[in-house]
């Protein structure tokens, strides 16, 4: 379980990364905090020429409130998003499903913007950012871009980030007043991934309207998705526990589950519907202000 | 290909050459010669190669030794010497392993202890619950977890009447 030998860089500022990245295309890859990357080299899975550890460049691990939204750099770590008050207080879907990743050693390690790099189809926080709709910022040698996260992920570990791209921050939105939010897991036993895992979130308004409504879904298929049918079920309408048990049928419409030994593609489908239902119900009661 | 590295481990710096696909848990055991962080399953899942890296527990056979150049690390050999100990050279947590029975075979122990040791000092005060919750990425093949909850139980009461 040694990894292939490969020629190591350790730039220190973004710039000099992203010149490294743009110079060795196909050969090379960004390291971060190696919890998805070191397991695939050590597999063989993985055997690049270059790795460009990008672990050592100053100022990409923070979280802090930029023109009334919330911005988070690439290398913070899962532990940091679940200890940062200034997330629990505004948006503590985040921390909460920070929290939810695997274990203290692999939440000490692994960072944001590697586990959104790596898009992994069980990953936890696609499903959160999706429900909040929140924006990734891309750097390049040629400038920054923003891609809204509902076109990131394109599919079973590949997203929207080119070749010479480093993920470079995520911009999310604090939670509105009478908002609430939740995330619900079903974790693989051994390693914790998702075998489904579902964030809500929901804006209320007068008498208990449903006024907006976010769902993001992981572990269901090759990708984490927005759960549109779901969100259209729910505006508009009053909140009740019928109408989230309703609403929570089309957790897996129009998806093709994926289906291994943890989990039949049956099982996962009723799974999506049985924990967007729980996140649903525990959203709502947030929202009032309770739990 | 190789890189050097610079290190402080168990308060002794080390400058080495090594090649960049060193994993830490290499370099610690077959480099410097520290076997008491143990090898179990190398893929990320077992927690046996756990040592501290600048206070925070990690796997050190998912972390490339290069990655850890800069760093301060400690691993179960240097422990004691980060608590006041009974003058029998144990931190309080080795003690208290070692009194309530929190281990048989010892493979998972050392790994065990520095994630023991990690949430003592952010939780001095764990329940039952944060202590299963804080170890769940230690596994252990032998004792069951009961001793070893009750173990750390048992070293935060002593941690808490030693007082640092
Ligand atoms: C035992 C174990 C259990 C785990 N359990 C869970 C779990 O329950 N839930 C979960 O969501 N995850 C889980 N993970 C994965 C973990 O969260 C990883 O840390 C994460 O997916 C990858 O982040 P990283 O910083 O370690 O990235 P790395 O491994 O360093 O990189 C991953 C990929 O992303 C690319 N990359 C990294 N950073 C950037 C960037 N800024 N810009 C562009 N590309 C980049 C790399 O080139 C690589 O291809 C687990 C991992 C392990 C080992
Ligand atoms: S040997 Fe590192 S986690 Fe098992
Ligand atoms: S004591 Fe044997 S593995 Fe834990």
């Amino acid at each position: 379980m040694i990894p292939a030998p490969f020629e190591y860089a350790a730039p220190k500022t973004l710039e000099e990364a992203l010149r490294l990245v743009e110079r060795h295309g196909d050969e090379a890859k960004i390291l971060a905090g190696g919890h998805s990357l070191l397991p695939l080299m050590k597999l063989r899975l993985a055997q690049p020429r270059y790795v460009i550890d990008i672990g050592r460049l100053r100022g990409m691990s923070y979280i802090r409130e930029e023109n009334g939204h919330i911005a988070i750099g690439a290398l913070t770590t899962h532990a940091e998003i679940e200890s940062s008050n200034l997330l629990r207080a505004k948006c503590p879907l985040l921390a909460e499903t920070a929290a939810a990743i695997g274990d203290v050693q692999v939440r000490n390690r692994g960072t944001l913007g590697g586990n959104l790099a790596h898009a992994d189809p069980a990953a936890d926080y696609p499903a959160a950012l999706l429900a909040l709709d929140v924006e990734i910022v891309a750097a390049s040698t040629a400038g920054a871009r923003t891609i809204p996260v509902n076109e990131f992920f394109l599919d079973m570990l590949t997203t929207a980030l080119r070749p010479g791209e480093i993920l470079s921050q995520v911009r999310v939105t604090p939670l509105a007043a009478h908002t609430g939010a939740a995330y619900e897991k079903l974790p693989q036993p051994a390693s914790g991934f998702a075998i489904v895992g579902v964030a809500a979130r929901l804006r209320l308004g007068k008498g208990g309207k449903i006024e907006d409504a976010g769902v993001g879904v992981t572990g269901l298929g090759p990708k984490a998705f927005r759960a549109e049918a779901v969100e259209k079920a729910l505006r508009g309408k009053k909140a009740s526990d019928k109408i989230f048990t309703d609403a929570a049928r089309y957790a897996a419409q129009g998806v093709e589950p994926l289906a291994d030994l943890h989990a039949s593609a049956d099982y996962r489908r009723e799974m999506a519907s049985v924990y967007t239902r729980r996140a649903l119900k525990r959203a709502f009661a947030r929202a009032q202000g309770k739990a | 290909m190789s890189a050097e590295i610079q290190v402080r481990v168990n308060g002794k710096s080390y400058e080495s050459q090594i090649e960049p696909r060193l994993l830490l848990v290499h370099y610690l055991r077959d480099v410097l010669g520290l076997t008491g962080t143990h090898i179990g399953c190398e893929t990320s899942l077992c927690g046996a190669c756990t040592v501290l890296l600048d206070g925070k527990t990690v796997k050190s056979c998912t972390v490339l030794a290069v990655q850890a150049s800069g760093s301060e690390i400690t691993t179960i050999e240097g422990l004691s010497a980060q608590a006041p100990t009974n003058g029998n050279g144990l931190h309080p947590v080795q003690e208290a392993f070692w009194e309530k029975h929190g281990l048989q075979c010892g493979y998972c122990t050392p790994g065990m202890i520095l994630a023991s040791v990690e949430l003592l000092r952010a939780n001095p005060n764990p329940s039952q619950p944060e202590i299963r919750h804080a170890l769940s990425g230690n596994l252990c093949r032998c004792t069951g977890y009961q001793h070893i909850v009750q173990a750390v139980e048992f070293a935060a009461k002593k941690m808490k009447s030693r007082k640092r």
